[in-house]
């Protein structure tokens, strides 16, 4: 699990170490390393530096347990305790309060607030069976009023009607009004994005917490933030009393050490994690995962979670089956191929392997995607009987299932040199598997 | 591009810098008040850079290229800045290019794309403006089908700008939209398309397959487009800007660069060490959100706008 950064810092401190406990020059030399890797994902410096002060403390003296090497102990502990200052998981909404319950929310143009407004919404509705209104402040940005609308209309969620010429306070007071009268339980309030150095939209955002005096205030924030995530983090807590924030475009490939400069800075929970474009891409916070992002050590706990939610039970047991008779045709590649496409192809797998963020630099993009689709294309163009055996495949056949893929004789060459390949190795693991693995066999060659 | 008749960018970017404490400035005056340049004071000099956005690589980079000549000598705090600025100038000097205009294309079509919510539909009201100021006709192309409300977000600006925009249902196909706005712009003998497209992350591969699309359909009528595809860039984007960049510009190729959102307290950094990678043009930066904060991207005023120089 601890591959990436680990590797690097095996290679500078790992001859130098002895046994036993960690040294203050050991720990030095890798902090140098871990900064680095802080740095590159985006954590602010001020909250690098000190982060690395506390846990260089808490690294010098260390035993190093025998069966891991110095560079893994240090990881391990910048880890854990990467892990301890992001906070705790699952923080749900506090709605402790009598109903009608606020929920702000505020940020930078383009944080992503009004799809997350959604996105909450739809997640009070169905999670915790509340009635929700949505009420857009923003009456600046052309159309987004009208954008939550749609949200709304999409999601089947209540909307503030709009009424062109209110301000955002007078809008706050309506919608208090309207839910008070109409018996909602929750009012989700989608603020305008606003620079924190605008004084006239803080003091703004400002009167309208007071109007509004939300039971949560949540800061949403870009994932994608670079060193500017400091200065956004503590206007913003300056201004407002934040209860939590809300990190946004978590499902790009960034690091997401904005993570740690607004939980550092503002002291607030993270909240959730917005992951897609559609509605219901919102994820609980889990700080281990987003510690594992942050020092580029993969996330396998969700690539684990996406394999096992993706892959068909059933689909799996048949395979075993097959496996064990030694019996592997082209309709069992087709089906493995899906299953691999299903679990967003080589590009999304790579993103939650850990040690991979360079590999994938060096792969050549855009070709590897179009591989399995048009593979998959050349076994559908095959009947039934090539495909339980492959061997009946002549010149011609062949000639006919290029034509019928759109792909050339090569490439149904290419696919078939693989499926040999593959099924070898199928038939190899078969016997291996009834003698047992370690007995021989997967190691011997 | 003009600059602003009243008041210069940079004017602009000192205002609003002033209501926020400048760090990297006074990072650098209480570094040096005329002392020895010596290796504490080179590391805190790269910190003062990374803070910026330049990233770990490019700060040490640029710093040693100063650090070099003027190792243990007595330095002071303005001369370290001017000299830091201009190796920045340097590098930013070739990229920092306006966006040519190819009048015998009729029209000449610039494919506008990015990330979400990095301004893109502003920025498209920005350079309508400046076109339109400049005299070209201008039409715009609404290709974002997908985000609730983008359609109307773009077709307000075009009926304040009095500019006709194409549009279609939400949900249609955005390469449909691309095809239709360009037909129509050839016939109405538009000077210049732009087509505005939903914002997608770089590693979403079925997403950036759509835009992929929209380029192939725009083929279709004429090999030579998209004459320019924009790729916008939010200065507040850390050093994921590379991956953006790379691959829009694989997948889009890319033909140029707009940063917005500098009048924050983003500086944007990230631009230094994009020029040196990818060696793309920077166009202009935008500075607000109505349609006049649009500015002509300029190498040393940026260089000084990142090291805290005043004009």
């Amino acid at each position: 699990m601890f591959e990436g950064l680990s590797n690097k810092l095996s290679s500078i401190i790992d001859r130098l170490v002895g046994k036993g406990a960690l040294t203050e020059n050991d720990v030095n030399m890798a902090m140098r390393e871990i900064r680095i890797a802080l740095l590159e994902a985006d954590v602010a410096l001020p909250v690098v530096k000190e982060f690395i002060e506390t846990v260089k403390a808490k690294a010098i003296g260390q035993d190093v347990v025998k069966s891991i090497s110095a560079g893994q102990m240090v990881v391990k502990i910048v880890h854990d305790h990467l892990v301890e200052v992001l906070g705790q998981k699952n923080s749900e909404l506090n709605l402790n309060a009598a109903p009608p319950q606020v929920i702000m929310l505020v940020g930078l143009q383009g944080a992503g607030k009004t799809t997350l407004t959604a996105k909450l919404a739809l997640r009070l509705k169905n999670k915790r069976h509340k009635k929700v209104l949505m009420a857009s402040l923003d009456v600046k940005r052309p159309a987004a009023q009208l954008q939550l609308a749609t949200l709304g209309e999409q999601a089947n969620i209540a909307t503030l009607p709009i009424v062109q010429g209110q301000n955002p306070v007078e809008i706050t007071k309506r919608a208090l009004q309207t839910a008070r009268l109409e018996g909602f339980d929750v009012i989700l309030l989608d603020t305008a994005g606003r620079l924190h150095i605008d004084d006239e939209l803080m003091d703004e955002v400002k009167d309208v917490h007071h109007a509004g005096t939300p039971i949560e205030t949540l800061l949403v924030v870009d994932a994608l933030t670079g060193q500017d995530a400091v200065n956004v983090a503590k206007a913003f807590n300056e201004k407002l009393p934040l209860t939590g924030v809300v990190l946004t475009r978590v499902d790009g490939d960034a690091r997401g050490g904005a993570a740690l400069s607004m939980r550092s800075i503002t002291g607030c929970p993270i909240k959730f994690l917005s992951t897609g474009e559609k509605l219901d891409q919102l994820d609980d916070f889990h700080p281990e995962r987003v510690a594992s992002r942050i020092l580029d050590m993969g996330d396998v706990v969700s690539l684990v979670e996406k394999a096992s939610e993706i892959i068909d039970q059933e689909e799996a047991e048949k395979m075993a089956k097959k496996l064990e008779k030694g019996k592997f045709d082209l309709d069992d590649l087709a089906n493995q191929l899906k299953q691999f496409s299903k679990m967003g192809g080589i590009q999304n797998l790579l993103n939650l392997l850990p040690g991979m963020g360079q590999l994938k630099k060096d792969m050549p993009k855009g070709v590897d995607e179009k591989v399995v689709p048009r593979q998959l294309a050349i076994i559908s163009s095959m009947t039934l009987k090539e495909r339980k055996d492959y061997k009946v495949l002549n010149a011609s056949r062949k000639k006919r299932i290029a034509a019928g893929s759109g792909t050339t004789v090569q490439d149904v060459n290419k696919l078939l040199k693989r499926f040999e390949e593959a099924s070898k190795m199928m038939k190899h693991l078969s016997k291996v598997g009834k003698r047992g693995l370690f007995s021989g066999g997967l190691f011997s060659k | 591009m003009s600059d602003a008749p009243k008041k210069s960018w940079f004017t602009r970017l000192k205002e609003g810098l002033a209501k926020t404490s400048r760090p990297l400035t006074q990072g650098i005056k209480d570094l040096f008040t005329k002392k020895k340049l010596d290796q504490a004071s080179i590391e805190e000099l790269e910190d003062l850079l990374i803070q910026a956005d330049l990233g770990v690589k490019t700060s040490h980079k640029i710093v040693s290229l100063i650090a070099k000549s003027r190792f243990d000598k007595d330095v002071d705090e303005e001369e370290v800045r001017v000299a830091l600025a201009q190796e920045i100038a340097t590098i930013l000097d070739p990229i920092a290019k306006p966006i040519v205009i190819d009048n015998t294309q009729k029209p000449h079509v610039i494919l506008v794309v990015g990330v979400n919510g990095t301004g893109k539909t502003t920025t498209i009201a920005k350079l309508t403006k400046e076109f339109k100021e400049e005299g070209h006709s201008i039409m715009l192309g609404a290709a974002d089908t997908f985000r609730a409300a983008a359609i109307e977000q773009l077709q307000i600006w075009g009926d304040r700008l009095k500019i006709p925009v194409v549009t279609k249902q939400a949900g249609a196909d955005p390469a449909a939209v691309a095809f239709e706005a360009y037909e129509k712009a050839r016939k109405d003998n538009i000077d210049i398309l732009m087509i505005d497209t939903a914002g997608r992350l770089q590693n979403k591969t079925h997403l950036m397959a759509e835009l992929e699309k929209i380029i192939r359909t725009l083929k279709k009528i004429d090999p030579t487009a998209p004459h320019t595809v924009l790729l916008i860039l939010d200065a507040t984007t850390g050093q994921n800007a590379y991956n953006q960049v790379e691959i829009f510009q694989q997948l889009t190729g890319v033909t140029g660069l707009i940063m917005t959102k500098l009048d924050g307290t983003a500086k944007g950094g990230i631009i230094v060490g994009l020029a040196e990678k990818f060696n793309l043009p920077i166009h202009a930066i935008g500075v607000g959100e109505t349609s006049e904060d649009l500015k002509p991207f300029k190498a040393q005023d940026f260089a000084n706008h990142l090291m805290g120089i005043e004009a």
